[in-house]
């Protein structure tokens, strides 16, 4: 029969050969790996004075990107907002305004359809919001598997194959546009349509804004009317406190705008 | 169309209920078994820490619980796991997280931490119970007549004894050694598992009410008062059982009795027993309960003091959404009256009970408080969400996060120590003290 100290010995010889055996695997680092692309990084503008609220960049963004359209989750929305003369701030997007905004009332959920008089209004806009593709993205730093990631022209990407579905890049994202397809029961987001912009095309979204409210556009590139904008013009960004570096950028952000 | 809506069930509708301004994507995404989650983990952390007490400081006066407590925090070991794989939308995947484990993110390196706690508390089982492994091997085969029951035992013996059956005198002295040495190990990896916890939620800067650096710290000693209470109540439960068993003659209660065929202890031995490890132990559970109870306060006052942009929202959250939860079952209930249970002089028994009992409703309510009400504000502080617990399960979603889920991860450990204790008999009479 093996002695107790020998079979101790023995384990501890085992355990110590196999840690080093497996330390010979080296880690790769999926960044280096994929080629840098110094002459491409995706951005996207959003022009706040040209949105008029009709919402058919959600309605064009979930057909093409298969989200559901009755399911109350999207990849895309627009908010109203309306700034009282006595400084309240009512905002809201009922169904993330799929079908536009089509009533005074403003949606306050279970508080209600609040009914705001006109003459009581100082100034009333609204804000389309999407994924910001951020420079430091929190939903990548938390995949806990790796599932989300960062490609080299700056798009965050989710592999439907290997997500989990724990939901931490959903509740890191400072911005909410995270959520569960209701189908696939993956994470969920925009990608400013990587499929269409990688082979030369346009969004969907900006594609179906009449207004010309939204643009994407190449930041490495100095003609491109985007990164012209962004560099010339005075354009802010949606919670860069959080240090995420977001990459969408607004021209008229006002400061009740989160 | 009804099919159609019905396929539809977004993730979170339907227990998250919107007020005011709300982003359209949001919803409680992390819900009752998330709340499990740091809790059970609690749970083992602060058994084992309890358990060490004994084994490594050598407060001789928790000797019996102190054994009771290791073998019931290795019973809480694999349910600590089962809350997170019950929340995940797709829980086949679960190993993808041994498999590429993306080390920025707090979730991934759990598995390791998990894995490494589980070997340190199995290693350390093993080397306490070795001794009696051994001697339960050659009581067993050298019987003729074997009831089903102690050849089945036999045959676990004989494997889990890892053919290790030197029981002799230096060879039992480096046990208690390795027990020692483990137990010390242990504590700080029960720390660091449950610290961890607590960083999971403290690193998401998203989240207003979670991110704090204390988060982490808050956990372990909640965690640390949670095992505690946790052990007390179970051990008085248990004690009461067998105390009725030994009555009774119900030998299925009595593990011992199985292997042994008589009973090992009488009823009035028991009782002593329980009197005496309950009691002790209280004193302790008062003493980790200030420690919590001041992070906790701490807590609370430096957000109210900064008060930065999002205390409005917070503030509205607990003071008003989440008053009764916070004020009145995790304070008043879980914390205030507890204590003053506890600090009162001559502390009985069932007085030790109850007011561990009201602390594991304390601590329950903290992390609910925590993980419920760090969701109940959205992102854009001018709307809150509120979360109804499904109790009915209608779809397997409202099953797993839903009642019946938090049931089934509440009762498990009972079950696995049920079986686990008729292996290792959590309430025998060390002869051969482990130090
Ligand atoms: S906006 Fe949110 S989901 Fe998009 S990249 Fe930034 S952190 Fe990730
Ligand atoms: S839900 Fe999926 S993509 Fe998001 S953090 Fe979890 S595994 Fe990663």
């Amino acid at each position: 029969m093996m002695k107790r100290r020998d079979f101790i010995k023995q384990t501890a010889v085992f355990v110590t050969g196999a840690a080093l055996s497996s330390s010979a695997l080296v880690m790769l680092d999926p960044k280096e790996l994929l080629a840098q692309r110094p002459e491409l990084r995706w951005g996207f503008l959003v022009d706040t004075h040209k949105c008029v609220g009709c919402g058919f960049c959600v309605k064009a963004c979930k057909i093409e990107n298969d989200i559901p359209i009755e399911a109350n989750v999207t990849r895309t929305w627009v908010e109203r907002y309306v700034l009282k003369k006595n400084g309240e701030v009512l905002a809201d997007s009922p169904k993330a305004a799929l079908n536009g905004f089509t009533s005074e009332l403003i949606d306050q959920n279970a508080s209600g359809l609040k009914e705001v008089d006109a003459d009581e209004i100082a100034q009333a806009f609204f804000v389309p919001k999407l994924c910001n593709q951020c420079e430091t993205p929190a939903c990548v730093q938390v995949c806990p598997v790796g599932a989300t990631y960062q490609t080299a022209d700056g798009i965050v990407l989710i592999d439907r194959k290997w997500c989990i579905g724990c939901g931490y890049c959903v509740m890191g994202c400072p911005y909410g546009v995270r959520f569960f397809h209701p189908v696939e029961h993956v994470a969920d987001k925009c990608n400013f349509c990587y499929h269409r912009i990688s082979q030369g095309g346009n969004t969907a979204c900006a594609q179906a804004c009449p207004f010309g409210a939204r643009k994407i556009g190449n930041l490495r590139d100095p003609n491109d009317p985007v990164a012209k904008t962004v560099l010339r013009d005075r354009v802010g960004v949606l919670r860069d406190e959080y240090g995420t570096k977001p990459q969408v950028f607004y021209l008229g952000l006002s400061k009740e705008v989160h | 169309m009804v099919e159609q809506i019905a396929a539809m069930v977004v993730h979170g509708e339907a227990w998250t209920v919107k007020d005011l301004f709300v982003l359209p994507n949001e919803y409680v995404y992390w819900s009752i078994q998330i709340v499990m989650y740091p809790y059970m983990t609690g749970l083992v952390a602060g058994a084992f820490v309890l358990s060490s007490l004994y084994h490594v400081f050598g407060v001789e006066k928790l000797k019996q619980i102190a054994r009771f407590a290791l073998v019931f925090s290795f019973a809480l070991l694999p349910v600590a796991m089962l809350p997170l794989l019950l929340h995940l939308t797709q829980p086949l995947r679960g190993i993808h997280v041994l498999m590429t484990p993306h080390f920025t993110s707090a979730i991934s390196a759990f598995g390791i931490v998990f894995m490494t706690y589980a070997c340190i508390v199995a290693a350390e089982i093993w080397f306490v119970y070795r001794t009696f492994i051994v001697a339960s091997v050659v009581r067993l085969s050298a019987k003729d007549n074997r009831t089903v029951y102690q050849r089945l035992l036999l045959q676990i013996y004989r494997v889990i004894s890892l053919g290790a059956m030197d029981v002799s005198k230096e060879a039992v002295e480096s046990d208690h050694k390795a027990v020692k040495f483990l137990a010390g190990l242990g504590i700080p990896v029960a720390c660091f598992l449950h610290g961890y916890a607590g960083f999971i939620f403290g690193s998401v800067k998203a989240n207003a009410l979670w991110m704090t650096p204390l988060m982490p710290v808050i956990f372990i000693f909640s965690a640390v008062v949670s095992g505690i209470a946790l052990c007390i109540v179970s051990y008085y439960v248990f004690m009461e059982i067998r105390k009725r068993a030994a009555k009774g003659g119900w030998n299925f209660f009595l593990p011992e009795t199985i292997g042994h065929d008589r009973a090992e202890f009488s009823y009035e031995e028991l009782n002593s027993m329980q009197d005496h490890e309950v009691k002790m132990t209280s004193k302790y559970l008062l003493i980790f309960m200030t420690l919590a109870l001041t992070l906790e306060v701490l807590d609370m006052i430096f957000r109210g003091y900064t008060a930065v942009k999002s205390w409005d929202a917070l503030r509205q959250v607990i003071y008003v959404h989440d008053f009764t939860q916070i004020f009145i079952m995790q304070g008043l209930l879980g914390n205030v009256i507890p204590f003053i249970l506890l600090l009162l002089p001559r502390i009985t028994v069932r007085r030790a009970v109850s007011a561990s009992l009201l602390v594991l409703l304390g601590v329950f309510m903290m992390r609910w408080n925590v993980v419920i009400g760090g969701q109940a504000f959205s992102l854009t502080f001018n709307g809150f969400m509120h979360y109804s617990l499904p109790i009915i399960p209608n779809s397997i979603e409202t099953f797993k996060e839903g009642l019946m889920g938090a049931l089934l991860v509440v009762i498990s450990p009972f079950v696995i120590f049920y079986f686990l204790n008729m292996v290792f008999p959590a309430f025998m009479e060390d002869k051969s003290a482990t130090h």
